[in-house]
């Protein structure tokens, strides 16, 4: 992008404009070195450091981390290295966590972006404002009241039991299902805004002309609406599933104990006194691996697809 | 006429009104349209032929009235249980399917077997010169050959009725004219019933079996291109397709199938009523341009003025004739060899009219 810019003005102003337009990019340049290259590479750097036990590190390089995080040598420390599952498992119930909560607001974000997108072009931006009113409020906050919504005290449980439709209160507080609306709760419009875009630059002659085509109403969403808008919905699918991945309020607050997962197991590492930061580094680093290499191949897929196609 | 839903008529109109709100899109439209027939709506655009083109195709409602395909009552079944198709303005082609699995969705949805389907495609590629491009994505074709993926993919599930909603219209003057021969082509090498809504009078004069003109949402004459273009019903009509010069007359005596009038020069000529008239109402004489003759100004003319400007046409020049109370008059003349005869703004003219070129209408 700013490559095509840049040519487009260095046609008109030879030399003197060249020069004052790379100075004119050194805020962009700057700031995301600063905050984006920057924090990466401290990361990175700070996963091959040696912890200090009060928290902080000590600057001598060590790979101990990496070996705790993948490698199990009894408690000793002593016995031959096997393979480590304590946080493995951890990361595969992240990404079932994340995946469900994904889904969820797929289901529910699809319809609702398809609703907001068909509605007469003036009052889409007052149904667009109705999705991001909650997000006014702090996510602790709407977190604790999803929590306070869900447990077994909860007026839904109290409702349903008032009214005779329960014995005992269903239990949802704790359970991956409350981790599960907990993350759907906190990233749906994520999921409603790009898919909402997408639809919207849909041509609904297309779906017309299927349907004059013998098409029913579901071969249609199937065979051409969905193609069409696919880039939306897997836009918001990553826009739901990355941050999910890292989420620790919703886990936190909702899943109790045992529903561990990274963001919380992350943030462990550098709270109090007790945290390890190198591995606290450690955990973040193969997640952003994980993502990354995650993001590479599904770009090269769309880059295959889209030569294909052309 | 309410019961007349027969057979032999491939689409039948009864009644049918159509409101949005306050708005009147159609207003109490009967028509039919006969099978085998290039049948075309034409009028301006808010007419209401798009409307009742859509109606056909299951995409509107009516607010009342009824509609018929070979007989059968098809109002209230949804698009995809009509077996017409659809040839719309702006193609609205599948942007992610190739141009031949754009023709095969038709056939496919309708559950034709696969070694049916990749013949049928073959054939209507073929029948439209497009099968060296099957393979192509609609945005690598121009707009005339994604016009004809449009027309193929219509075709392919052989619909009963093919209804074409202006497709010409976004296409270049040239391809116009050669997809309308090709158009015509093609509805006679199937044998399938065309209704072809067009805002273009060319269009819907050179294609058509009969033309439905329409304005206001209503119907207001149905008629082969001869009968609407030489025997206008009433002044839209007459005004709408091709050029016409309105003179104001009053009736003064009816004769067998002519009727006397008096223009306000004085000056009495016959005419063709096209309805019932009365001796003694006020109406309106139409002459096309090309009925009137001029000469050097003598006695004997119906009408005298002043060349005002000359507009040549290639084929013929285009007179703007001022009469005396100020309202204008269109002549137009062929070219011919000699020049001789020709006129000069400034020049005094008189005006002879064809007799038997002049229709009464009192609308």
């Amino acid at each position: 992008m700013a490559g095509a810019t840049g040519q487009d003005t260095g046609q008109e102003g030879p030399g003197v404009y060249a020069e004052v337009r790379n100075w004119l990019l050194a805020p962009s340049w700057l700031t995301i070195a600063i905050f984006m290259l920057m924090p990466v590479l401290l990361m990175a750097i700070y996963s091959f450091l040696t912890k200090e036990f009060r928290g902080g590190v000590i600057w001598d390089f060590s790979v101990a981390s990496y070996d705790q995080f993948f490698l199990d040598r009894g408690l000793f420390g002593d016995e031959p290295p096997q393979l480590q599952w304590a946080y493995l498992t951890i990361y595969a119930r992240s990404i079932t966590q994340a995946g469900v909560a994904t889904l969820l607001c797929l289901v529910i974000g699809f319809p609702t972006a398809y609703f907001i997108a068909t509605r007469p072009a003036s009052t889409r931006t007052g149904w667009l404002l109705l999705v991001t009113i909650p997000y006014w409020v702090n996510l602790l906050i709407r977190t604790l009241s999803m929590k306070f919504l869900i447990r077994d005290t909860g007026p839904i449980n109290e409702w349903l039991m008032a009214y005779g439709f329960l014995d005992t209160p269903i239990k949802m507080i704790n359970t991956d299902f409350a981790v599960q609306l907990g993350l759907f709760y906190s990233y749906l419009p994520f999921m409603v805004l790009p898919i909402y875009a997408a639809v919207e630059r849909y041509d609904f002659a297309l779906t017309e002309a299927a349907a004059d085509l013998y098409s029913d109403r579901w071969t249609t969403l199937r065979l051409v609406l969905l193609p069409t808008v696919a880039p939306g919905v897997i836009a918001g699918c990553i826009l739901v599933f990355v941050p999910s991945l890292g989420a620790f309020l919703a886990p936190d607050l909702l899943g109790g104990a045992k529903n561990f997962m990274i963001g919380s197991l992350i943030e462990e590492q550098f709270k109090g006194q007790s945290g390890n930061w190198p591995f606290g580094a450690t955990c973040a680093m193969v997640l952003l691996t994980m993502v990354l290499v995650a993001v590479f191949f599904y770009a090269r897929q769309q880059a295959k697809s889209t030569r294909a196609g052309s | 006429m309410s019961q007349g839903n027969s057979a032999e008529f491939a689409v039948e109109i009864q009644q049918v009104v159509k409101h949005y709100g306050s708005v009147k899109a159609l207003e109490n439209v009967s028509l039919t349209i006969r099978d085998n027939e290039f049948f075309t709506m034409l009028g301006p655009s808010g007419c209401g032929k798009t409307t009742l083109l859509r109606v056909i195709a299951g995409f509107e409602s009516v607010t009342s009235g009824r509609v018929f395909l070979f007989g059968d009552e098809i109002e209230g079944l949804p698009p995809n249980k009509r077996p017409v198709n659809t040839v719309f303005q702006q193609y609205a082609l599948f942007p992610l399917m190739t141009v031949s699995q754009n023709v095969a969705f038709g056939l496919l949805r309708l559950k034709y077997p696969k070694a049916k389907v990749e013949a049928r495609v073959q054939e209507v590629l073929d029948l439209v010169q497009l099968s060296a491009l099957a393979e192509r994505r609609p945005s690598q074709l121009s707009g005339g050959q994604q016009q004809r993926v449009a027309l193929a993919r219509a075709l392919a599930p052989e619909p009963k009725v093919l209804l074409l909603d202006e497709p010409l219209s976004a296409l270049d003057l040239k391809l116009r004219q050669a997809m309308r021969v090709e158009l015509k082509r093609i509805q006679e090498e199937t044998g399938i019933t065309f209704v072809f809504v067009t805002h273009d009078q060319e269009e819907a004069l050179t294609m058509s079996d009969r033309i439905a003109v329409m304005s206001d949402g209503q119907v207001q004459q149905i008629g082969s291109a001869r009968e609407i273009y030489e025997q206008p019903r009433n002044r839209f009509v007459a005004d709408f397709i091709g050029e016409t010069n309105l003179l104001d007359v009053k009736v003064e005596q009816i004769g067998k199938g002519v009727a006397t009038c008096r223009l306000s020069n004085g000056k009495a000529l016959e005419a063709i009523p096209a309805g019932e008239v009365t001796t003694g109402t006020a109406g309106y004489v139409s002459i096309r341009p090309e009925q009137i003759t001029l000469d050097r100004s003598g006695g004997d003319s119906l009408l005298e003025g002043v060349v005002d400007r000359l507009i040549y046409l290639g084929s013929g020049t285009q007179h703007l004739i001022r009469l005396p109370d100020g309202a204008e008059m269109i002549v137009k003349s062929q070219s011919t060899l000699q020049q001789a005869q020709a006129f000069k703004p400034g020049d005094a003219v008189g005006l002879c009219v064809n007799p038997g070129a002049v229709r009464l209408l009192v609308d």
